[in-house]
C-alpha cells in the first residue's frame, strides 16, 4: 500500500485530453475513416433558384470513366422518411424534417442538390458534374431581406411578449429609439460535413458522420429509412468544429445512405467549402428596433424591442432574439415583438448563442446608446438596473455574480481611461474607444447515460455516446471524474463518438459539461458505494465500520476514523474475485430546485480599440472577457472556449456577412477568400477571467454552460467602442471603414 | 479593418501556388468553353509519380488530377493532413514540400516527382512529439483539432524561417492559417514559446 500520507494528494492534469491525437493528425474525422471498396458521391447543385426541372439529361455523366450512378429525382429510390404517411395511412412522424433531397423536381434555393453522382474516385466524380444538364422552368424569387420585410403581409409571427404597459419608454425622462441589422452568418467549422454510408444487408447501417450528437442522428435516419434504432451505429469520434450547424442531419446524411443502398456499396460525400455556405444552415439576417427608456437617475422605465429574422420557404426557423430583453435587465414595462420572414434561400440553424447573440447586440447597443444620452457610464447604467431577481419569471437567480463581472472587467482594461466623450481620444493617428456589452444564456441540465469499467489494474473506462466538437468535453469529463475519485486523470478514459455506448447528449446549448459531468459525478458516487460494500463484505477489518465512515480516494477504500483500516481496491477486487467492476447509470434532467430558480450563465466583455483617423480602420487592441459560468471544471479548455467566443465576435462585428446576388439569388462570396473570418492578425491580446463559484442548484458539479455566453455580447462591446472612438454609431453589421463614412477606405 | 500587410500576406499565399492552381484549372475551363453537346468523356490515364513522404520512397501511378492532399488522405491514408476548402484558403493542408510549406490541395501531385514531403505524421518521432507538438499540447493551442496539422506545420518553417522574432511577425507569417474555433491566442503563445526555449525544429 501506498504511503498514506502520499495517497490523498493528486495531480488531475489540465492538458486537453485528445491533445496528442491532434498534434500528431491521429485524431480520426468523419471523412477520413478508411473503408475498402469506398465510392464518392458529390453533388450536382441548381444554377437558379425557384423553379422546377424540366429535363435532366445525365447520360453524359454516366458515360464518364468511374462514374457509378446518377441519382436524381428520376431513379431516386423511395424511403419511409420521405412519406408524410405510414404504410397504414397515418401521419409519419418519422417523416424527415426539411428537403428531402433528390425526391422532387423542385428548386427551393440557389445551390440545391438536384443530383448525386457516385463514381470510383473523387476525382472522376467531381469531373461528370459538368457532364450533367438541366433545363429548368424559372420562377420568380425573393432572397432580399431588407426589401421584403417591410412588406407585412409576407412576414409569420413567431412570438409576442407583454409585460406591464406597451410602449412605456416613450413616456421616460430620456429614452432613445434605434434601429439595428444583423447579416447572416456561415459557421464555417474547420471541417466540412461529410457522411460515410456503409450497409450490411437491408437493414443494417454504419454511419460514419459529422455530427454534435451520434444518438439524435441514429434516431433520425432510423426513422427516415425504416429501420430499427439497433441497427444503425453512427461513429463520430472527433468532430473538427460545428458552431451549431451538425445539430441537424442535413443533405448529405440520408443522400449517402440512399446511394450506398442502391449501389450496394459504401459511399462517402464530404460537402465542398462553397457548399457549406448554403447547405448546413447559417445564422439567419436581423431586423431589430430597439426603444427604451430611463428616469433621469437611469432606473429602466420600458423596454420595446421588435424583430425579424428570414427563414426559408420551406421551413419555419425561429430563434428566441427578443427573449433577453424580457430578463436581462429590471424593468417594469417590457413589450416585444418577434417575426420571421420567408425567402428564397436555404433553411437557417442554430449558430453558436442562437438568438441571444442577436438580441444581445441590439439590447447592449441600446443600452450604450442610452448612456450616452443619460450622460452616465454605461457600465453604472446596468449596475443601477441589476436584475436581481429574474424580471420574467420572478424567480431568484440560483447564482449570479455578474457584479464581479463588471468590475473585474473594468479594472483589466482600463476603464478609468476611456473617455466620457465620443472622438476625444488620440493616440497618433488613431481614435481610441473603450467599449462593453453584455451576454446571457440559458444554463440547464439534461439527461445522460455513462458506463463505468473498472478493471483490475486501477484503470477506468467511462463510455457515454457524445461528441466533441472542440470544447474539450473529455478534458472536462476527466476532471470530474478525477476530482470525485481523487485519481490522477491519466488512469481514466472517456469513451465517446458512438451511438452504441450508452445515450448521451446532443453537444449544444452549453448544456454538455453539466449534463455529462452531473451523469459522470453520478457514476462515480456509485463506484465508490459499490467498493464500500464490497470491503465491508469482504474484508475483516472493514466487518464492524460503518460505511458511513468509510471514503474511497486514490484508489483506496478507508476509514475516516481509523486510517490503519484501509484497502487498495486493487486488492479488494481480487479479494472478491472480481476482474472488472461495471455500472451503467442515468442522470436525469428534472431537478425540482431548478423550478424554483431562474438558471442562466453571464459574461460581459469589454473592448478597448483604435480607428484610424484617416482611413477608418479598425484595430482592436485588447479584450477582457469575463463568465459568470458556475465552477469552472477545466479551467485551460474553458479558457480557450472563451477566446473563441471573442474571435468569433471579432468576426460578426467587423468582417462576416454572407452576400447574395439578388439578381440570380446565388450565394456572392461562398469562400474563405471572400467571406472573411478573423485570421491570426486580427487578433489583439485577450484577457480571459472567470467568477469561478459553484452553482451547486443547477447540478451536483456546480458547472454552467460557457459555450454561447463566450460570444453573446461581444459584438455589442466592439461597436459600443467604435462609437467611443469616433462619435459615430453603425447599427448594422458588421462596422466597416465605409459605413464610418471614410470614403476611401 | 484587416491590414494592408495581412492582405498581403493572403495574396502571397495565393501567388506562391497560383501557377499550379492554374494548371489544375485548366482543363476545367477548356472544357467549359465549348457547348455541353461537344463533351464525351475520355478515359483519363494514370501517370507514374516518384515521391518520398515522411522519409519513405513511394512509387505511385495516380491520376493526373489528384491533388497532393487527396493522394495523402485517400490513397496513402496520412490523413493527417487535413482538407478544410479545397481552394488554398485555409492551411488546413499545409505539408512542407523540399522544406517549404505548401498548400498540398493547390499542387498536383504528378507535379511532385522526385520531391520531399513532410506531414504531420511525419514530425514526431514515434510516439516522442516534435517540440512544436509538444508546445501546441502545453498552450492548449487547438479546440477541434481539425486546423492543428496546418498550425503546426507552417509554425515549424515560421520558426526555422527566423519569422518568429516578435508575436506580430508570427501573426504575420500565420496568417494564412485559418483556426475557426478561434485559438489564435494560444497558437501564438505556443510558437514564442518554442522560439524562446532555443530548441531545434
Amino acid at each position: 500500500m501506498s504511503d498514506s500520507k502520499n495517497i490523498f494528494t493528486i495531480d488531475a492534469g489540465d492538458e486537453r485530453a485528445d491533445g496528442f491525437e491532434k498534434v500528431t493528425g491521429r485524431a480520426k474525422f468523419t471523412a477520413e475513416h478508411q473503408i475498402p471498396n469506398l465510392a464518392y458521391g458529390v453533388f450536382v447543385c441548381s444554377t437558379i433558384t425557384k423553379g422546377s426541372i424540366k429535363e435532366l439529361d445525365v447520360s453524359k455523366a454516366l458515360a464518364a470513366p468511374g462514374v457509378l450512378d446518377v441519382i436524381s429525382y428520376k431513379n431516386c429510390p423511395s424511403i419511409p422518411g420521405y412519406n408524410p404517411l405510414t404504410a397504414d395511412g397515418k401521419k409519419n412522424n418519422g417523416e424527415w424534417r426539411g428537403l428531402k433531397v433528390l425526391n422532387d423536381n423542385k428548386v427551393r434555393f440557389y445551390g440545391q442538390p438536384i443530383a448525386l453522382i457516385v463514381a470510383d474516385s473523387f476525382e472522376n466524380a467531381t469531373d461528370a458534374i459538368k457532364l450533367v444538364k438541366a433545363d429548368y422552368v424559372k420562377e420568380d424569387f425573393e432572397t432580399d431581406f431588407a426589401k421584403e420585410r417591410s412588406d407585412d403581409s409576407k412576414l409569420k409571427p413567431a412570438s409576442n411578449y407583454k409585460r406591464g404597459e406597451e410602449k412605456a419608454y416613450q413616456k421616460a425622462d430620456v429614452f432613445i429609439e434605434a434601429e439595428y441589422g444583423t447579416p447572416m452568418e456561415v459557421h464555417n467549422p474547420m471541417e466540412m460535413h461529410a457522411t460515410i454510408a456503409v450497409w450490411e444487408g437491408d437493414d443494417k447501417l454504419t454511419l460514419y458522420d459529422k455530427t454534435q450528437g451520434p444518438k439524435s442522428v441514429q434516431s433520425t435516419i432510423a426513422k427516415a429509412f425504416g429501420l430499427q434504432e439497433k441497427n444503425v451505429r453512427v461513429i463520430t469520434e472527433f468532430v473538427g468544429g460545428a458552431f451549431g450547424d451538425a445539430l441537424r442531419s442535413w443533405l448529405n446524411v440520408p443522400a449517402a445512405c440512399i446511394a450506398a443502398k442502391k449501389l450496394n456499396r459504401p459511399v462517402k460525400v464530404v460537402l465542398t467549402r462553397p457548399q457549406m455556405f448554403s447547405l448546413v444552415g447559417y445564422r439567419p439576417q436581423s431586423w431589430q428596433k430597439i426603444g427604451i427608456g430611463a428616469d433621469k437617475s437611469g432606473k429602466l422605465i420600458g423596454i420595446s424591442h421588435a424583430a425579424i429574422s428570414n427563414t426559408s420557404r420551406y421551413e419555419d426557423y425561429r430563434e428566441g432574439i427578443t427573449d433577453v430583453s424580457k430578463f436581462l435587465y429590471a424593468c417594469d414595462n417590457v413589450d416585444t415583438n418577434y417575426k420571421i420572414l420567408p425567402l428564397d434561400l436555404s433553411t437557417p440553424t442554430w449558430m453558436r448563442g442562437p438568438g441571444e447573440v442577436t438580441g444581445c447586440y441590439a439590447l447592449e447597443c441600446a443600452m450604450d446608446e442610452l448612456s450616452y444620452k443619460l450622460k452616465m457610464d454605461p457600465v453604472e447604467l446596468r449596475i443601477k438596473n441589476h436584475a436581481d431577481i429574474n424580471p420574467e419569471n420572478k424567480m431568484p437567480w440560483s447564482a449570479k455574480n455578474l457584479k464581479e463581472c463588471y468590475e473585474t472587467g473594468k479594472q483589466k482594461i482600463g476603464w478609468k481611461n476611456r473617455p466620457k466623450h465620443p472622438g476625444k481620444l488620440k493616440e497618433k493617428e488613431w481614435l481610441v474607444g473603450y467599449g462593453m456589452g453584455g451576454g446571457v444564456f440559458g444554463a440547464w441540465k439534461g439527461n445522460a447515460t455513462v458506463k463505468l469499467i473498472l478493471k483490475a489494474d486501477g484503470n477506468l473506462i467511462l463510455q457515454s455516446a457524445v461528441s466533441d466538437m472542440g470544447p474539450g468535453t473529455t478534458t472536462a469529463m476527466l476532471k470530474v471524474a478525477a476530482e470525485s475519485l481523487q485519481i490522477p486523470t491519466g488512469k481514466i478514459k472517456f469513451v465517446l463518438g458512438d451511438s452504441d455506448l450508452p445515450p448521451g447528449p446532443t453537444q449544444g446549448g452549453s448544456g454538455t459539461t453539466s449534463t455529462l459531468g452531473s451523469a459522470v459525478s453520478l457514476i462515480c458516487e456509485s463506484l465508490k458505494q459499490t467498493v464500500k460494500e464490497l470491503a465491508v463484505q469482504q474484508v475483516s477489518a472493514f466487518t464492524n465500520v460503518p460505511i458511513t465512515d468509510l471514503d474511497v480516494k486514490n484508489e483506496h477504500v478507508f476509514s475516516v476514523k481509523d486510517s490503519t483500516i484501509k484497502i487498495s481496491i486493487a486488492e479488494l477486487m481480487k479479494l472478491a474475485n472480481k476482474p472488472v467492476i461495471e455500472i451503467t447509470k442515468e442522470s436525469s434532467a428534472n431537478n425540482p430546485q431548478e423550478v424554483k430558480y431562474a438558471t442562466n450563465s453571464f459574461s460581459v466583455h469589454f473592448v478597448k480599440l483604435h480607428v484610424h483617423s484617416k482611413t477608418g480602420e479598425i484595430k482592436i487592441q485588447h479584450v477582457v472577457t469575463t463568465g459568470d459560468a458556475g465552477k469552472i471544471i477545466s479551467e485551460n479548455t474553458a479558457r480557450s472556449q472563451m477566446l473563441g467566443g471573442v474571435v468569433g465576435g471579432i468576426g460578426m462585428a467587423l468582417t462576416e456577412e454572407l452576400k447574395i446576388d439578388h439578381q440570380t439569388g446565388e450565394i456572392a462570396n461562398a469562400s474563405f477568400g471572400t467571406y472573411h473570418v478573423p485570421l491570426h492578425t486580427d487578433i489583439p491580446l485577450i484577457d480571459v477571467w472567470f467568477v469561478d463559484k459553484p452553482d451547486y442548484i443547477i447540478n451536483s458539479i456546480g458547472a454552467k454552460g460557457l459555450g454561447e455566453i463566450a460570444l453573446i455580447g461581444f459584438a455589442a462591446a466592439v461597436a459600443n467602442a467604435v462609437y467611443n472612438a469616433t462619435g459615430k454609431r453603425v447599427r448594422d453589421l458588421p462596422i466597416t471603414a465605409e459605413k464610418l463614412g471614410f470614403k476611401n477606405a | 479593418m484587416r491590414t494592408c500587410k495581412n492582405d498581403e500576406g493572403r495574396r502571397d499565399f495565393i501567388k506562391k501556388s497560383s501557377a499550379i492552381a492554374a494548371l489544375y484549372l485548366a482543363p476545367f475551363i477548356l472544357v467549359r468553353a465549348v457547348s455541353f453537346n461537344k463533351i464525351i468523356p475520355q478515359p483519363i490515364a494514370k501517370e507514374k509519380l516518384q515521391l518520398q513522404i515522411n522519409g519513405k520512397m513511394f512509387d505511385l501511378e495516380v491520376d493526373a488530377r489528384t491533388s497532393l492532399l487527396d493522394l495523402l488522405r485517400e490513397q496513402l491514408a496520412l490523413t493527417g493532413t487535413k482538407k478544410g476548402c479545397d481552394m488554398g484558403q485555409c492551411g488546413a493542408c499545409i505539408v512542407h514540400v523540399n522544406g517549404k510549406i505548401v498548400n498540398s490541395c493547390m499542387s498536383l501531385a504528378i507535379d511532385n516527382n522526385g520531391n520531399k514531403v513532410t506531414t504531420i505524421e511525419g514530425l514526431a518521432n514515434g510516439d516522442q512529439l516534435h517540440p512544436m507538438q509538444e508546445a501546441f499540447v502545453k498552450h492548449d493551442a487547438m479546440q477541434c483539432g481539425y486546423c492543428t496539422s496546418g498550425q503546426i506545420m507552417s509554425a515549424v518553417v515560421c520558426v526555422r524561417s527566423g519569422h518568429a522574432k516578435t508575436r506580430d511577425e508570427i501573426k504575420e507569417y500565420m496568417a494564412g492559417n485559418i483556426c475557426r474555433c478561434g485559438s489564435y491566442q494560444n497558437i501564438v503563445d505556443a510558437i514564442m514559446d518554442v522560439k524562446e526555449s532555443g530548441k531545434t525544429v
